[in-house]
């Protein structure tokens, strides 16, 4: 039997999706911002919304998010995303609208934003990428930042005396009203990147019924900014990340 | 059908953008323009034109809501006044650098920090300079009466989808204030979603199977694309400033002194330019009505005619830098203003006219 006689298309049992482009990614070696591209894009082909959806980029790692997926793009300056997505939205009743934020992003620069979007229950989806750090700009404190943990603006470990504690961003928003979903995840095993997938078409339901804001937020790890193998990161994410951000659904009306 | 109404300048805006067809207001509230969009929810014009209206968290939410809708390939607006203005700095150098089209309205109070709620003119160098971090321009518009504000709110649009950047009005206290008889447009129809996605096929209207996707940045990290990227932008400037300067003339034509004014000071100046006559003094006024571009070759050409040029402006001096640049030295340039708040006075203008160029 040769390669051409399996590769047929009775046989597939797993393809790319095609509104994942063919752009090689950025990324570290073990970062999971590819797997959450992956799983927005999937979804997004799943529901056919690949013509009605319009995503918000934010500045951090995930700014050239509009080189990997497909769609109509949006680059919004550092923690305004939610403000682009509010307006974008409000003018398009009908399209499916989503940013993708990180911690710094989200929960440090853009907090009014993020809070207010979510008090409107703006009919968005937010993911947001929460891995303790500032990827992009070279390992720096972010508002998620573990206590202990060390980053180069904390080298000795961040003390709350002096930098106060890591933020619950999803803990906060899901007080809020304006939400109809909040939950965490993390993609670091094939579960969990199944129950992921299944938030983020979750979310993007709730914005078809018109049901308010949907945070899908992933624990993530960031071994470049961690200064630890793929492997080391992802055990220390389940030993130390998970303690102060508990996966699971925090509001789901 | 043309409408004549009483308005305050801020009503006037209001009412122009939803007569004009305007997609989206997003604002915050902030004395003296608050008018703007108490006026719009009054109309609420969702119920009749669509138009949506949205108070913002900030001055920082509400540019960045008119980047997303400027994205669109909608028209959007917003207003504030200078503290306001100064927080939607950042979001103006995005717009730029990704060349969105949309309106902004400054109504100007006195500064600098919380300052005063009172009429001032202290924001000409934030508007006409840039404003924001990088090189940019952003088309300045400076009404001075409330027709003109219900006119430059077609006109701001209209130059800011022609070059896809955004169009200021810059007005101040007294403009945003007063009340005038003002005609104003008739209604026209927003835009379909089929008309955007034909005029504005770079806007984010959703990827269609024909066409590649849209991205709206302003990010590029090759230094060769992002010296491209601002080459093309200045040579929309300059192209700007090759055909939209617009200006309007009084009494120049025997003119021995020139008052150049823009705004509430040209309708101080403009009466200035009166008793001045009347005392045998020949003063004639150019009120520039775009402050980017800046009529500066009609005021190098006036220069040679006349003996000295006054700027009047409620500031300490600014309008009056790119006056100097344009006259290069051919005839004395001096400044007048009040600030904090003061409107400067006919009389005074012409006391200083007197003061700076006919001593003893």
């Amino acid at each position: 039997m040769t390669t051409n006689d399996i590769v047929k298309p009775e046989n597939l049992v797993y393809a790319k999706t095609p509104v994942l482009s063919d752009a090689v990614m950025h990324y570290c070696p073990g970062c999971s911002h590819g797997v959450v591209h992956k799983l927005v894009a999937e979804v997004i082909e799943d529901l056919q919304i690949q013509e009605q959806t319009i995503g918000i980029a934010p500045v951090g790692c995930a700014v050239f998010a509009y080189n990997y997926l497909e769609i109509d793009w949006q680059e919004a300056a550092h923690g305004r995303a939610p403000a682009l997505a509010t307006a974008v939205k409000r003018l398009h009743p009908h399209k499916y609208v989503f940013t993708y934020q990180g911690d710094g992003d989200l929960a440090a620069i853009g907090t009014a934003e993020t809070i207010h979007a979510c008090n409107r229950g703006e009919n968005i989806v937010i993911i947001f990428i929460n891995n303790g750090i500032y990827g992009m700009t070279g390992g720096q404190m972010a508002p998620t930042t573990l206590e202990g943990m060390k980053a180069s603006t904390c080298p000795s470990g961040r003390n709350h005396e002096r930098d106060g504690f890591p933020l619950k961003m999803s803990d906060l928003l899901a007080l809020l009203p304006g939400t109809c979903y909040v939950t965490r995840q993390s993609v670091h095993t094939p579960g969990n990147v199944r129950k992921a997938k299944k938030a983020i078409t979750q979310a993007f339901n709730n914005q078809k019924a018109q049901k308010g804001t949907s945070v899908v937020e992933i624990v993530s790890s960031c071994n470049s900014g961690w200064k630890m193998s793929p492997v080391q990161a992802n055990k220390w994410m389940e030993e130390h990340m998970f303690q102060q951000y508990p996966l699971g659904d925090l509001k789901n009306i | 059908m043309k409408e004549v109404k009483l308005l305050k300048g801020n009503e006037a805006i209001a009412e122009a953008a939803i007569r004009y067809g305007v997609d989206g207001y997003f604002g915050y509230p902030i004395t003296p323009q608050s008018e703007i969009m108490e006026t719009l929810m009054a109309q609420h014009p969702w119920d009749t034109t669509g138009m949506v209206v949205l108070q913002a968290e900030s001055e920082t939410a509400s540019i960045n809501m008119v980047y997303g809708g400027a994205g669109c390939g909608k028209k959007v607006m917003t207003s504030s006044s200078s503290p306001g203005m100064s927080l939607m700095q950042e979001g103006l150098s995005y717009i730029a650098g990704a060349e969105l089209p949309c309106v902004v309205i400054n109504v100007v109070r006195g500064g600098p920090g919380l300052g005063t709620i009172q009429p001032a003119q202290s924001d000409y160098f934030q508007s006409v300079k840039g404003g924001g971090h990088g090189d940019y321009k952003l088309i300045v518009l400076a009404p001075s009466s409330v027709q003109e504000m219900a006119d430059f709110v077609p006109l701001a649009f209209e130059l800011a989808f022609k070059y896809r950047n955004p169009a200021l009005i810059l007005s101040d206290g007294m403009i945003g204030q007063m009340m005038e008889k003002v005609t104003l447009p008739p209604y026209q129809p927003r835009w379909t979603e089929q008309e955007i996605e034909q005029l504005h096929p770079w806007a984010t209207t959703g990827k269609k199977a024909h066409r590649s996707k849209n991205v709206i940045t302003s990010l590029e990290l090759l230094s060769d694309e992002q010296e491209r990227h601002n080459q093309k932008l200045q040579a929309k400037y300059q192209q700007m400033q090759a055909t939209e300067v617009r200006y309007e003339t009084f009494s120049c034509e025997d003119a021995d002194y020139l008052l150049i004014a823009y705004g509430s000071s040209a309708r101080v100046c403009q009466k200035a330019v009166e008793i001045a006559r009347e005392n045998g003094l020949k003063v004639g006024l150019l009120r520039p009505i775009t402050l980017f571009p800046f009529p500066t070759e009609a005021i190098h050409k006036l220069a040679q005619q006349v003996k000295g040029i006054l700027t009047v402006e409620m500031s300490a001096g600014q309008m009056v830098e790119d006056v100097r640049l344009a006259v290069e030295g051919k005839t004395p340039v001096a400044h007048f203003g009040r600030f904090g708040g003061i409107i400067p006075s006919p009389g005074e203008v012409v006391d200083a006219i007197k003061q700076q160029f006919i001593k003893g």
